[in-house]
């Protein structure tokens, strides 16, 4: 950062001082990680404002979105994964599946230009870029949502022709139970914990998603704020992100495990 | 005498393949997914034949022309046949995609040996940097690294591998854990074949099946991890004709010239459902218990 102007020996030992650069590595590390467990997290390069403060500011944007994604990506996956499974081998089931296999290959970011151009350029529908209401929610929803769908919907479709299988299903239809109720009831309660894992890993992948759909869709939010600060090799507020996001990460599979063990009380953890 | 012993599970391991070569070949989308994989290859092999133009030609003159005889994609703001880049982004893509999984699953399948075989402390340390990297989602890790190593294709590659590398380093321990209790390691060490010999001559044969699973399920993701990189600016850098970098190239002029952006796109989605296509067939083939 200093490269860019003229700089003399004492402004770069004045810069080294401040950043802590003459210390030993192990050093630095703890006064970041001592620091980062008391909440701070350093200060911005390019700004000089707190990373904290920085991250706070943009999260609930990313979160919104990340959330949005994956309550769409879930609706979509576990209906298209539920009707491949009960007509299973038909048209509907090969159709659904096509579409799931083409959402895992399809890069979210090719999605969302694509969206962009139809929604926004040519109908005119839905803002392009920007930050705010519902409407500019809408588009890269759906873009950081397809993925994660077209996951959801195979992993749903193979558990649940597992429990489709199962005696407990014929025994739900002889006590008379119509279609949908033994589905949903019986069926879908019992291939949930697979579901749910996938979706604990989902909520991960859409959270780092961000970092694309953002950039399309020129969206305030982490995900912008960590590709400004890598190509402006601003470190600490790197280092300070991709901390935050893998914390959240982590969090997010711990709050999973404890849904597990509501849904299914057959898995006690300790 | 123990050589020709203990030889036998190897090659035992190997009779397989030749039972197996018949059973992908009637998978539809395996052979659906190389029929595919094998026209980029070929194409990306000789692109300098099947590409009309240069893929850096730049000519201002016919900047931005849409998609005709000659511009079969059109060109972009710089008059460069989209074309002739998107065939020359095929073997960036492809080289990129072998080359971050080869990183990730030999780094990983070397881990995840020593990790299973020897056990205890280095097991322990071993898993304990694992873990750690498998809190970081694939993608930010790998952008973490290409942070502090530098935004071109080489660093994107090892970045994009380096983030694979927990997912092979775990499955292979995995199955390295079963495969030393077999019998046939047993007599190895019986008769008194160094540990080295052993994991790579007798456990690593019969613990391939997974890592081949997982490389060809993996090459998907790590070619589309790649383009993503690239097209947020920390992958290949200009004027490279890199499909991801194509796509963010021509954002600017989405209402104008739509084919910019749209070509590269349709590229990766080909590629990558080839690959996968290819990666379910052999999982269903090889690990049907992996089905999901």
């Amino acid at each position: 950062m200093l490269s860019e102007f003229a700089t003399s020996p004492e402004q770069i030992a004045r810069m080294q001082a401040q950043l802590h650069l003459n210390e030993p590595l192990p050093e630095q590390f703890g006064r970041f990680v001592w620091g980062a467990v008391q909440g701070n997290l350093g200060e911005s390069i390019r700004d000089r404002r707190p990373v904290r403060a920085e991250i706070l500011e943009v999260l609930p944007a990313t979160v919104q979105l990340a959330v949005t994604a994956l309550v769409l990506s879930g609706l979509l996956g576990i209906t298209l994964g539920i009707l491949a499974a009960v007509r299973q081998n038909s048209w509907w089931d090969m159709g659904s599946m096509v579409v799931a296999l083409i959402g895992v290959s399809m890069p979210s970011f090719w999605l969302g230009l694509l969206l962009i151009l139809l929604f926004s350029l040519y109908l005119g529908w839905l803002p392009a870029a920007g930050g705010g209401g519902l409407e500019h929610l809408v588009l890269p929803a759906c873009a950081l949502g397809a993925g994660a769908a077209a996951i959801i919907a195979r992993l749903t479709r193979s558990t649940m022709l597992e429990v489709l299988r199962m005696e407990y299903m014929t025994t739900a239809r002889a006590k008379g139970l119509t279609g949908a109720g033994v589905v949903l009831g019986h069926g879908l309660k019992n291939a949930l914990i697979p579901i749910i894992t996938i979706f604990g890993l989902q909520f991960g992948s859409l959270l780092a998603g961000t970092v694309i759909i953002e950039t399309v869709f020129g969206r305030p939010g982490i995900g912008r704020l960590l590709v400004g600060a890598i190509l402006y090799k601003d470190f600490p507020l790197v280092q300070g992100v991709v901390l935050f996001v893998a914390v959240g990460y982590v969090l997010i599979n711990l709050a999973v495990d404890v849904i597990y063990a509501a849904i299914d009380p057959r898995i006690r953890y300790g | 005498m123990a050589d020709v012993a203990l030889a036998a599970p190897a090659r035992a391991g190997a009779a397989p393949w030749a039972r197996l070569a018949p059973r992908v070949r009637r998978h539809k989308g395996a052979v659906v997914g190389s029929g595919i994989i094998a026209a980029l290859a070929l194409v990306a092999l000789g692109q300098n034949l099947v590409a009309p133009q240069s893929p850096t030609r730049i000519d201002i003159v016919a900047a931005l022309h849409p998609p005709d005889r000659v511009h079969p994609m059109g060109t972009d703001q710089y008059g460069r046949d989209v074309y002739s880049r998107v065939i020359h982004g095929s073997s960036i893509s492809l080289v990129v995609g072998f080359i971050s999984v080869g990183i990730a699953a030999t780094a990983g399948t070397g881990v995840g040996l020593v990790a299973g075989y020897y056990g205890g402390r280095a097991d322990g340390l071993l898993m304990r940097i694992v873990d750690v990297m498998l809190a970081f989602p694939g993608i930010l890790l790998a952008q973490a690294i290409v942070s502090v190593l530098g935004p071109n294709l080489r660093n994107l590659m090892i970045a994009v591998g380096i983030s694979g590398i927990p997912y092979y380093a775990r499955l292979v321990r995995g199955s390295v854990l079963v495969a030393k209790e077999q019998l046939y390691v047993e007599a190895a060490r019986v008769v008194g074949v160094p540990a080295r010999v052993i994991v790579i001559r007798h456990i690593l044969p019969n613990v391939v099946a997974p890592i081949i699973v997982a490389a060809s399920l993996g090459m998907g993701g790590a070619i589309l991890a790649a383009a993503a990189l690239s097209f947020i600016g920390l992958g290949s850098q200009p004027p490279t004709p890199e499909w991801g970098r194509m796509l963010s190239e021509g954002r600017d002029y989405l209402r104008d010239a739509w084919w910019i952006s749209t070509f590269p796109g349709a590229a990766i989605v080909l590629t990558v459902l080839g690959v996968n296509m290819l990666g379910d067939g052999l999982r269903d083939v090889l690990d049907p218990r992996l089905r999901i």
